[in-house]
């Protein structure tokens, strides 16, 4: 086990998922305005990162994060928590990037920060393409462990409890690997004040794709190869009957069961 | 006639076809052309059959050992392409190891990968996949630009499963190029959660509980309430987040899709997350004491009502009808 593990996580910062949602009329796509924060599924890539350097006994994490307007709001907050620096990509041409594009913007500048891990989260809030790790790892050419539950580091090797259909498995990669963790596998701590002061000085290093040798032909609309043609309201659901219960109202179910006779 | 070949990457479990994958050959049928199915895995000859009923001609298979399918299965299928046997589309299930092979090959080919379609078309050589946004509110949809072959992943339970009347697949075995470490992701040890009654994603009846049921404890309702149904518990990821029941009771984006005859809700918002995962039912009754609950907005028959009044009744009332 090296003694000095370092960790990156790909930390996304979203707008806040509790604003509903909108697309943008001229290009069809999220609109990615205003103040971004920490993608919660990344809170626990975070924490995992840190205990993970932690039971090392030395190392770092590393944020790399690829954002629009130099946003940092997000990355803030994971440095409070305790991670060392970030890398951010943040350039006018990345707009309009897939997730390929984005693996290979996090791929290159994954390769800037030499780690023996990297987390990221199985799925982002607000993009959920989930292939993304994969990519990553392709491009690498590094193995790859998605939806762990639970990883153990030694001797050179991730140990990760893999998520499946009907449980989970026991999966083994060597280092340096890319490992995707599920929501809940640990319980992120709360930045202290402390933290969020130290956060403050801590460096971002801010890069350009072209600094990471991408052109601006791999990302954003020209790389993304696909256009998105047409955007209509689906079909509603109609609300039913509502009930205010006095009482009875299990009756109503029984009722409702029977006229479809499930019992 | 756009589509002349269509891929389906094939899962399955102890030599039965996913569920997924069956969705998949019925949709690659009808879009008219050849349907293939590529799988990753030894025991080929075992599902080519079923395979075959529903439209595969031919599967290709490609046997890696016991190690993740990602590395090793996009390696394969990348080779084939190489060689020339290329399809125009390759169709995978949003699910653990689809994904894992969707996004590899997208990075070896240099392709894009349309994810979390819930329907696709072709139409002259422009393919089309369509997403649902903000909780299946609207629809988006999205073409591929560029040269194929295009992959494109979908969520379980965007296409219903029908036969064709094929007979078995003619398996071709295909060899899985050195990947490396890349391809090392090693299988050590497999754990099956054990569970009775029906399968959450196939039950006729899912009964669901979230965050209103108050103690995990009180998760025990929701279990008989399902039995007395002969459905299948369900649960929002709020109480899987909390520890009350197992990940695989999840029922949303990043859970199971459920399409049942009837789902209830009990003491759970309504998340758009939720919704993605249950809007599909049939059928669908919410419990929830408050009356602004968004579950409400797409709920049959909604009770506002408090569940630990509501259901100990109900279920007095079914035990009573026997
Ligand atoms: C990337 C991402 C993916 C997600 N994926 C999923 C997913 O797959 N599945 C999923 O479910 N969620 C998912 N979520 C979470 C989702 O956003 C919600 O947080 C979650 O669904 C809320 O669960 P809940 O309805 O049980 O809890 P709450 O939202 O807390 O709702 C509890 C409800 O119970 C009601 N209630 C309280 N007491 C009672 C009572 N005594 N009787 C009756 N009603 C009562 C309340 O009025 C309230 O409406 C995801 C979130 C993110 C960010
Ligand atoms: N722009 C980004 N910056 C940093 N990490 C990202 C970014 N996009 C995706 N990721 C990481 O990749 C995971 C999967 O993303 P997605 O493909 O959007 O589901 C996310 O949860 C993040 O950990």
């Amino acid at each position: 086990m090296p003694p000095h593990m370092n960790v990156v996580v790909c930390a996304k910062q979203i707008p806040d998922p509790a604003a509903p949602g909108e697309l943008d009329p001229n290009t069809k796509t999220l609109k990615r305005e205003g103040k971004l924060i920490l993608d919660d599924s990344d809170a626990y890539g975070v924490e995992m990162g840190l205990q993970l350097a932690d039971k090392a006994g030395g190392g770092e994490v590393t944020l790399i994060s690829m954002a629009p307007n130099s946003e940092v709001s997000g990355l803030r907050t994971a440095l409070a928590m305790g991670a060392a620096k970030a890398i951010l990509v943040s350039d006018e041409a990345l707009q309009g990037t897939d997730s390929l594009g984005t693996a290979k913007v996090l791929a290159a500048a994954i390769k800037r920060a030499e780690p023996d891990l990297v987390l990221t989260a199985t799925e982002s809030t607000d993009g959920y393409t989930g292939v993304l790790p994969a990519q990553v790892a392709e491009i690498l050419g590094w193995p790859s462990i998605t939806f762990a539950k639970h990883i153990e580091v030694a001797d050179g090797t991730a140990k990760v409890q893999r998520q499946t259909e009907e449980g989970y498995d026991e999966v083994e990669a060597s280092l340096p690997a890319i490992v995707s963790v599920t929501a809940g596998v640990v319980e992120p701590r709360y930045p202290s004040f402390k933290g969020i002061m130290a956060a403050k000085n801590k460096p971002v290093d801010e890069v350009k794709i072209t600094d990471l040798g991408l052109s601006a032909d791999d990302v954003g609309w020209k790389g993304a190869r696909q256009e998105i043609v047409d955007v209509s309201p689906a079909e509603e659901r109609q609300a039913g009957e509502i009930v205010e219960d006095e009482g009875d109202a299990h009756e109503r179910i029984v009722q409702f069961l029977e006229k479809l006779k499930v019992i | 006639m756009a589509v002349s070949t269509t891929w389906v990457f094939a899962e399955s479990s102890e030599g039965k076809v996913a569920t997924i994958t069956l969705e998949l050959l019925t949709k690659a049928r009808a879009l008219g052309g050849t349907v293939e199915a590529f799988y990753g895995g030894g025991d080929a000859d075992a599902i080519a059959e079923q395979l075959g009923k529903f439209g595969a001609t031919k599967m290709y298979a490609a046997d890696a050992g016991d190690v993740l399918q990602g590395a090793p299965v996009a390696a394969a299928m990348a080779a084939q392409i190489e060689s020339g046997n290329k399809p125009d589309l390759i169709l995978f299930g949003q699910t653990y190891d689809g994904r894992d092979v969707a996004g590899r090959l997208s990075a070896k080919l240099d392709k894009p990968a349309l994810t979390n379609g819930v329907d696709v078309s072709a139409d002259g050589d422009k393919v089309t996949v369509q997403n649902a946004i903000f909780g299946g509110n609207t629809l988006v949809q999205t073409a591929f630009a560029g040269d194929g072959p295009f992959l494109a992943l979908f969520r379980p339970k965007s296409f219903a499963a029908e036969e064709g009347g094929g007979g078995a697949a003619e398996v071709v075995k295909v060899g899985v190029p050195d990947t490396g470490t890349a391809g090392q992701s090693k299988v050590l040890d497999r754990h099956v959660e054990e569970h009775t009654g029906p399968k959450l994603d196939e039950a006729e009846v899912v009964v669901s509980g979230g965050r209103g049921l108050g103690a995990a404890e009180k998760y025990e309702m929701i279990e008989q309430l399902a039995k007395l149904l002969k459905g299948a518990p369900g649960a929002s990821r709020a109480i899987v987040d909390a520890g009350w029941v197992p990940y695989a009771y999840q029922v949303g984006q990043t859970g199971k899709v459920v399409k049942p005859n009837v789902y209830i809700a009990a003491g759970i918002s309504g998340a758009t997350q939720h919704l993605v995962g249950m809007k599909g039912a049939k059928n669908i009754i919410a419990i929830n004491k408050d009356k602004d609950a968004p579950i409400f907005s797409i709920a049959d028959l909604g009770i506002v009502g408090d569940v630990h009044k509501v259901i100990p009744k109900l279920l007095e009332a079914l035990q009573a009808k026997g």
